[in-house]
């Protein structure tokens, strides 16, 4: 739906755009290079690429950058902060050459410094729950999809237990008892830590369903081809055929399905940020920002939104980059919204 | 179909029961203790043991989870305890039949906190939930009327950016703006539709917004990709052919197919939406199930918490009954089966 820039009909042979027009007439070409010449037409997936990718990239160094005391995220700057009540000075939150988004009310910190360390742990927290959530999901989606009976059975069932949990809930009123398991059993260390560990645990062993459905799917038609009972005839064992012959064919899907799954689990950390059972303050994540903010909303709106706009802003962008890739690696599916 | 209403009440219940013990073990068996929690300062060592015995929490587990079932259809007392009963009958506190537990926190059966905090759920629930089908429906439609043209790309790229922004950043900003600042509608609250059912709707638009720009958002994708692939099936051509006219066309022949997918993400959204409306109670303060539920966990109130969530599993897999139900009456096919 985001490529809207129009896809035109690619058939394995056809000669068709690009470098290599010149040289022959027809020649064939693997799903990669189809799906890469597409995703070149595709501006809107290309540029939700670019901007994905310089936000992992900032989220990558912002440590860095803090150490090296180009962003500052906990230093106050009380002088800036002494309007009534704390409220920062000068228009826009405070807005100055020095402090690009304004300052905190109260402490004066430093709010564009606080996104991008912020940015780190969202994203910290999306990314690994996202492996979770697909790691789980691929296995047991293939071990369903090719064991017929009982296993089958047993694994869907599953499936629909866990998903008729409601999720949010799940995470809110496991908070408190989780985060001190994290912390007492698994010996993470206390706080930030700990917070992050719990939330990529619930986010993955609750969100692990969906993906196990589509793979199990997949691995439904795939069973049934040739080149698996060829390898089966050849007496490869059962993890041969599950991760060398089954996983190869179902990158596409996860692939997509992470890039759909991540903003979720971002806006999931900021929702549980905001109801005060996420990463808790002073460390700055999206939530804990947002959730700092909301007493802010009305006097400082500006405190409020710069957050709120960059979450959506990191929101937007992998959800144009999950439905590209979706329409570039597989143009013909995708009805789904 | 009456057969096959009675095997998914069956397997309804089933999922019912299976639910109950994972969310009673997780817990109750958690490391927490919920007896040390019910008295604040003055506990003494004691007093938690009688409160333990109280909650009927010093059973073993599975006794616990058969009281809990047995308070479910006839009603428990707290303590369960035949001598104390006869000794002094007024230090017992019974719990009438459809007992959930009893919040010693708040010193009130479960059942009486839930059933006071549902009407405004429901409320929420059902005013967001007409307006957001309503405009999801009608504008992917529209959409894929208009397929490819600006205003398809406009309601297409309205949608993406709704259903990137977080219910709370668009409930604040519409509270903070609309409410606040500019006041052009009255702060959101609550009033029993029975009491005066024009200022229910004045006191609930704004929450009904809120969420319904969220949710029309994958209403207006799903619709229009449907949509779009039904007005190009073949009977759709013959039916413009023998003359049949446009809106007659769009509606039976288009709509009617993409009904199906949509009434099915409808039962499960509405099905998840009594424990996915924590965030919105929260950001416009309406004292609901997800404001009981964000309550009971600040305040480790166990009993109510397992009370909720089993609340918002039972609604979520009754909403998955009404959704297979409907299938039948919408299409004709699964009703021979």
């Amino acid at each position: 739906m985001t490529s809207t820039p129009p896809v035109a009909a690619v058939s394995q042979t056809a000669p068709e755009g690009g470098s290599d027009q010149a040289k022959t007439a027809i020649h064939g070409r693997s799903r990669g290079q189809l799906a890469l010449a597409r995703l070149r037409r595709d501006k809107v997936t290309l540029t939700a690429l670019v901007i994905c990718a310089a936000l992992l990239l900032v989220a990558a160094i912002s440590p860095v950058l803090s150490h090296w005391g180009v962003i500052d995220p906990l230093r106050n700057n009380p002088h800036l902060v002494t309007e009534v009540g704390s409220l920062p000075n000068g228009p826009g939150g405070g807005m100055s050459w020095q402090h690009w988004m304004g300052v905190e009310p109260g402490t004066g910190r430093d709010l564009l410094s606080r996104i991008v360390a912020g940015l780190t742990i969202s994203l910290t927290v999306a990314v690994l729950a996202s492996l979770l959530t697909v790691v789980m999901g691929t296995c047991l989606g293939i071990i369903a999809g090719i064991s017929k009976g009982k296993t089958d059975w047993a694994i869907s069932r599953l499936m629909d237990i866990v998903l008729s949990f409601p999720q949010l809930l799940m995470l809110l009123s496991l908070a408190p008892i989780l985060v001190g398991v994290m912390h007492q059993r698994l010996h993470l260390p206390e706080g930030t830590p700990s917070q992050i560990g719990f939330m990529v645990l619930v986010l993955g062993c609750f969100g692990w369903p969906q993906i196990a459905r589509i793979v199990r799917g997949q691995v439904l038609s795939l069973r049934e081809q040739e080149f698996i009972e060829a390898a089966r005839s050849l007496g490869a064992r059962r993890a041969q055929l599950y991760f060398k012959e089954i996983l190869p064919h179902l990158w596409a899907p996860i692939l997509v399905y992470v890039t759909l799954v991540m903003p979720q689990y971002i806006a999931a950390e900021a929702t549980l940020g905001f109801l005060g059972v996420g990463i808790q303050a002073p460390t700055p994540s999206l939530g804990s920002l947002l959730n700092d903010s909301v007493t802010y909303a009305v006097v400082d709106p500006a405190y409020f939104i710069f957050p709120g706009a960059t979450l959506a802003v990191v929101v937007l962008a992998f959800n144009l980059l999950g439905d590209g890739l979706r329409d570039v690696l597989d143009p013909k599916g995708g009805t789904r919204a | 179909m009456v057969f096959f209403v009675i095997r998914r009440l069956l397997a309804i219940g089933v999922m019912l029961v299976v639910t109950s013990v994972v969310t009673f073990l997780l817990f109750f068996a958690a490391p927490t203790d919920p007896a040390a929690l019910t008295c604040g300062r003055e506990c003494t060592p004691d007093l938690i043991d009688a409160n333990r015995h109280a909650m009927g929490l010093d059973k073993p587990i599975h006794v616990q989870y058969g009281d809990f079932v047995k308070g479910l259809f006839a009603g428990r007392d707290f303590p369960d305890d035949p001598v104390q009963k006869a000794q002094a009958p007024e230090t017992i506190v019974h719990c009438e039949a459809p007992c959930l537990g009893y919040s010693f926190l708040r010193q009130a059966p479960v059942t009486e906190l839930v059933t006071q905090a549902l009407p405004v759920t429901v409320s929420l629930a059902a005013g967001a939930f007409v307006l957001w089908m309503l405009i999801g429906v009608l504008a992917g439609c529209v959409a894929a009327l208009y397929k490819g043209r600006w205003l398809d790309r406009l309601i297409v790229g309205g949608a993406l950016l709704g259903y990137s922004l977080p219910t709370f950043f668009i409930g604040l900003l519409l509270l903070t703006f609309v409410s606040i600042r500019w006041a052009i509608l009255p702060i959101p609250s609550y009033t029993p539709f029975l009491d005066n059912p024009l200022q229910w709707a004045a006191g609930l638009v704004m929450p009904w917004t809120a969420l319904a720009v969220v949710f029309a958002a994958a209403y207006v994708r799903l619709t229009r990709a449907y949509m779009i692939e039904s007005l190009s099936e073949d009977y759709v051509r013959t039916a413009r052919a023998k003359g049949v006219r446009e809106p007659r066309v769009i509606v039976k022949h288009g709509l009617r197919v993409a009904l199906t997918p949509i009434v099915t993400m409808a039962g499960l959204d509405l099905g998840g939406l009594l424990g996915g409306m924590v965030v919105t109670e929260q950001v416009f303060g309406f004292n609901g199930l997800g404001k009981l539920a964000v309550q009971s966990v600040t305040n480790v109130d166990l009993p109510t918490i397992v009370a909720v969530v089993l609340v918002a599993a039972a609604a979520y897999t009754i909403a998955n009954l009404v959704v297979d139900i409907l299938y039948g009456v919408i299409d004709p096919r699964v009703r021979l089966k």
